[in-house]
């Protein structure tokens, strides 16, 4: 590679609050690259992903992003997520590993009968110990951010998981500057939340700015809804079983979170551009997460997640 | 300011973000402050609030009203507890800027989660009651404010509802602070009169203080120009990662922690002394002709030189320090005692692991008062200012010229904790050049002699069979015509090490002292058996790495307590048990049994001959020696 080839025309205005948290996440991935024998990321194709790929193309350039991606597939994805998943990997070229729990498919496990409880302990949680064992990860990205949720606000950017990925917040390590611990012993792992500090709105004011192409699901069009438990649930297939006095409508709407389909409310928004989407958050006045069933299914609900290995 | 000009989020271009920690005692008013900084900067959703308010009624503190402390104190064992256990970062932006705030504890017994909040932030907000003026708390904080290099102190004067607004009160207070204070180093000390309860000055100027003609504290925080503080500090480039995605590109990643690079520039690896230029700064956006603090880059030179992830790129008109040996201030953050003398890992910027010993305690710091107190080892929570050594030389600033160069973290070798975090004052000796290199090396020593030179490491509890199995081996091996050495605890304590005592730290010494010796004998090509009780694994782990690999050959002589006990050759156990002897492995002090010994031995109902056989066989077995009998060659 010559210095011709290189050269790309510089287009980059970012605002200096984004320049900062762009370089952060990049120091913190290179750490990973330099320090783990066998390092992977978590793609799930929502935004957060769609950002900390980008960064990882930054980071390694002009080398290929230097890690596989894994998707924790719960089956009930969106099918634009998976959809944009496939494309995504293809377009960059990077290898992506896609996992799904055999023992649950198995079970049936599904996040209607067996409740979004059960379902994402077996079909997330499980699925992606057993993943990350099986190929013998030892550290795996995370898009977590500080802001989504107060569990989240003090988890540390090298998160420390002992045997059998579990989480103890007495028995993190501190983090002092920008000296990460990197050093494990065998069977224990790290999750690395490299866009830690970043807001909501500075994963859009960035996807703006750096044209990150996202899964159209964030973007507003009328989609088939039904009203479930004060949330809107898109009818994405035919799976979604409807009780009697459930009626699909069409309505003009958009996500902010993407999980599995059954689970993750949409918000009524006219916001059809990344634009509109930066200026409707500026008014919004509810968090990211209300329309994520599971976060609320029990008090201090992540945080036991968390402990059981949810990332 | 308003509350709606606040909801005008806009890029600018031009914002930045200031971090900053708030801290002061117990009770207040942090996390109200805090609450009203995010609420009313819309940094709390409906939701939250809603999910608020429910909290609050079940744990909250506050009656009917919104308990703000819960929304930052989010762990289930903090709610139980009702104390901050760690570091919170919450985020909130204005229009002229975004800010990350580290919301930290306010007990005395967690100084070290206040340190880390303190370790990323540019300025403190030092929370003083009204009602009670300057206290213990406030005066430790703002000194480790101080230490961790925070050059800018706002004093929020809270609760001056319940004082009556008084002017008086305000000057007083602010007056003692500013009198102790003065020393510390701020570059900056400003105070503001409050009340996080009630709303006064803080996002709004408040009616109640019209003598106060300062700045609210949020246009304090938006205005304060904190950028030039590290504008004019000299050029760091820690090596993160090589990047080599092919033969043609070699590209050395990282971030510029400080000062500016340009292509074209000369530059030097100041541990190699190696000096070329800078041929290009790649980024996936461009390459750029100049990259400055903060940057997160790929820089390429023009000379093809030897340089590695851990190495520091500099000018060679303003170069880092280079040593093996530095003064530092250590925070202790373990459970487990500070052990001088043992050997730790120590991570200083991007050179990952570097082995090093804690070797002398100068003095412990009363962060109350900041007065030096003597001391030979460091608690949880404790600062003590310590000499380092370093096993490689490591490239460092003085703390105080580079936060980012000058810090470092201490990790127990064992199980990887993060143990301690320091802070470089000053390099005590300059990195000697290489070692005196020998003209005749280990191995053509080794080959006169026909043997793999080796080191058999015997350890286990007093009268567990140690010296016994350890006499017959050396025997046997010379008898076979083998060039041994055989070094016994007992012996060395009537020379080498006849200064050392039983404590901790002693024994620690005592086998640092044993394990160089037996190195020497390894270098001169000799077969080393020892015979130490050697109760810690780091001390044991720390003679393994001093010889090369296979070297070191660990033999667990296993005999349970109550054998060693019933055969007490040296009487010892019955005069530990008597209290006669303090510190006596086994009976009150511990022995961390080794968990992967290349030779495990138990001695019940076995008979030394027997047992120095196996050891015999495992030497054979891995080529140290030929198990023929010598003598007739």
């Amino acid at each position: 590679m010559n210095a011709q080839e290189i050269t790309k025309p510089q287009t980059r205005t970012l605002p200096r609050h984004l320049r900062r948290l762009e370089a952060e996440s990049i120091e913190i991935m290179r750490e990973v690259v330099a320090d783990f024998r066998k390092p992977v990321m978590l793609y799930s194709s929502g935004k957060d992903s769609s950002v900390m790929l980008h960064l990882a193309q930054k980071a390694f350039y002009p080398a290929k992003v230097p890690f596989p991606l894994l998707h924790v597939d719960t089956t009930w994805k969106f099918r634009e997520m998976i959809s944009f998943r496939d494309e995504t990997a293809q377009r960059l070229g990077i290898d992506l590993i896609v996992h799904v729990n055999p023992d649950g498919i198995e079970r049936g496990i599904n996040p209607i009968e067996s409740g979004s409880t059960l379902h994402t302990q077996i079909m997330k949680t499980d699925a992606l110990k057993r993943a990350l064992d099986v190929h013998g990860f030892d550290a795996a990205f995370g898009g977590a951010r500080r802001d989504e949720e107060k569990s989240r606000a003090k988890e540390r950017i090298f998160s420390f998981r002992s045997h059998g990925h579990v989480w103890d917040p007495r028995n993190q390590r501190p983090e002092l500057w920008n000296l990460f611990n990197t050093r494990s012993l065998k069977g224990e792992t790290m999750r690395v939340f490299a866009i830690s500090n970043w807001t909501e709105l500075d994963v859009w004011e960035y996807v703006m700015l750096e044209n990150i192409p996202v899964v159209p699901l964030y973007f507003a069009k009328m989609r088939w809804v039904v009203h479930r438990n004060g949330a809107l649930i898109m009818v994405d297939d035919e799976r979604l079983p409807l009780s009697p006095n459930e009626t699909p409508e069409l309505k003009m709407m958009r996500f902010r979170t993407l999980g599995c389909y059954p689970l993750s409310g949409a918000i009524e928004s006219d916001a059809a551009t990344i634009k509109d989407i930066v200026a409707e958050m500026q008014v919004a006045t509810r968090s990211e997460r209300q329309g994520r069933l599971i976060d609320t299914d029990e008090s201090a609900s992540m945080e036991k997640k968390k402990r059981e290995g949810y990332f | 300011m308003d509350t709606d000009a606040l909801r005008e989020l806009s890029f600018t271009g031009s914002k930045d973000q200031l971090c900053f920690i708030t801290c002061g005692s117990v009770d207040d008013g942090k996390s109200t402050l805090i609450g009203r900084l995010l609420h009313d900067s819309r940094g709390i959703y409906e939701d939250q609030l809603q999910a608020l308010a429910r909290d609050s009624v079940k744990h909250g503190t506050t009656g009917d009203a919104i308990d703000f402390a819960l929304l930052v104190d989010g762990l289930e064992a903090e709610r139980e507890q009702g104390i901050t256990i760690d570091v919170a970062y919450r985020f909130f932006t204005t229009p002229r800027r975004s800010f990350m705030v580290a919301d930290t504890p306010g007990h005395e017994r967690y100084t070290r989660n206040m340190a880390t909040g303190a370790s990323n932030a540019q300025l403190a907000v030092i929370l003083i009651d009204a009602s009670k003026g300057v206290l213990v708390q406030t005066r430790r904080h703002s000194y480790i404010c101080a230490l961790l290099g925070i050059r800018h102190v706002v004093v929020a004067l809270n609760k001056m509802d319940l004082v009556d607004y008084r002017k008086q009160v305000f000057d007083r207070i602010v007056a003692d602070y500013v009198r102790f204070a003065s020393n510390l180093g701020f570059t900056s000390i400003a105070a503001v009169p409050i009340s996080a309860r009630c709303g006064d000055n803080i996002i709004n100027r408040s009616r109640n203080t019209d003598w106060f003609q300062g700045p609210c504290l949020l246009d304090y925080l938006e205005s304060i120009d904190i950028q030039s503080e590290t504008a004019g500090l000299s050029f760091r480039f820690p090596v993160q990662w090589v990047n080599r995605p092919n033969l043609d590109f070699r590209g050395y990643a990282g971030t510029v922690v400080s000062g500016s690079i340009a292509v074209g520039d000369e530059i030097v690896v100041p541990a190699s002394g190696r000096n070329s230029r800078v041929k290009q700064i790649v980024t996936y956006d461009g390459e750029l002709v100049r990259a400055e603090a903060g940057d997160a880059v790929t820089i390429t030179l023009t000379d093809e030189i030897d340089i590695g992830r851990g190495d520091v790129i500099a000018k060679p008109t303003e170069r880092p320090q280079v040593a093996d040996q530095f003064a530092a201030h250590v925070i202790w953050m373990d459970q487990e005692v500070m052990v001088p003398g043992r050997s730790y890992g120590f991570r200083i910027g991007t050179q990952s692991f570097a082995s090093g010993r804690i070797t002398a305690m100068k003095y412990r710091i009363d962060v109350s008062t900041g007065a030096h107190v003597a001391a030979r080892s460091l608690r949880l929570n404790e600062i003590g200012f310590c000499k380092i050594a370093t096993v490689l030389p490591v490239t460092f600033d003085a703390y105080e010229a580079n936060r980012r160069t000058g810090s470092f973290i201490v990790i127990d070798r064992d199980t990887n904790r993060t143990v301690g975090a320091g802070m470089i004052a000053f390099p005590l000796r300059r990195a000697a050049k290489a070692c005196q290199p020998l003209s005749l090396g280990k191995k053509e020593r080794a080959a006169l002699k026909h043997q793999g030179p080796c080191i058999i490491w015997f350890t286990g509890l007093s009268g567990a069979g140690k010296s016994t199995i350890a006499n017959v081996v050396d025997q046997k091996l010379f008898a076979m015509s083998y060039h041994t050495m055989l070094l016994d605890s007992d012996n060395l304590r009537h020379g080498l090490n006849r200064d050392l005592g039983f404590t901790e730290s002693d024994r620690i010494e005592n086998i640092r002292r044993a394990g160089e010796v037996a190195k020497l004998m390894v270098d001169s090509g000799l077969l080393v058996i020892c015979s130490f009780i050697s109760p810690y694994k780091a001390e044991r782990d720390m003679v393994r790495d001093l010889v090369g690999d296979g070297e070191f050959i660990e033999v667990f002589v296993d005999t349970p307590i109550g054998e060693c006990v019933r055969r007490d050759p040296k009487g010892l156990y019955a005069k530990a048990k008597s209290g006669m002897i303090k510190n006596f492995i086994g009976i009150d002090a511990p022995y961390e049994a080794p968990s992967a010994p290349e030779i495990h031995l138990t001695t019940l109902n076995q008979q030394p001959e027997r047992l120095a056989d196996t050891v015999l066989n495992c030497l054979a077995t891995r080529g140290i020696i030929v198990p023929t009998n010598r003598t007739e060659n």
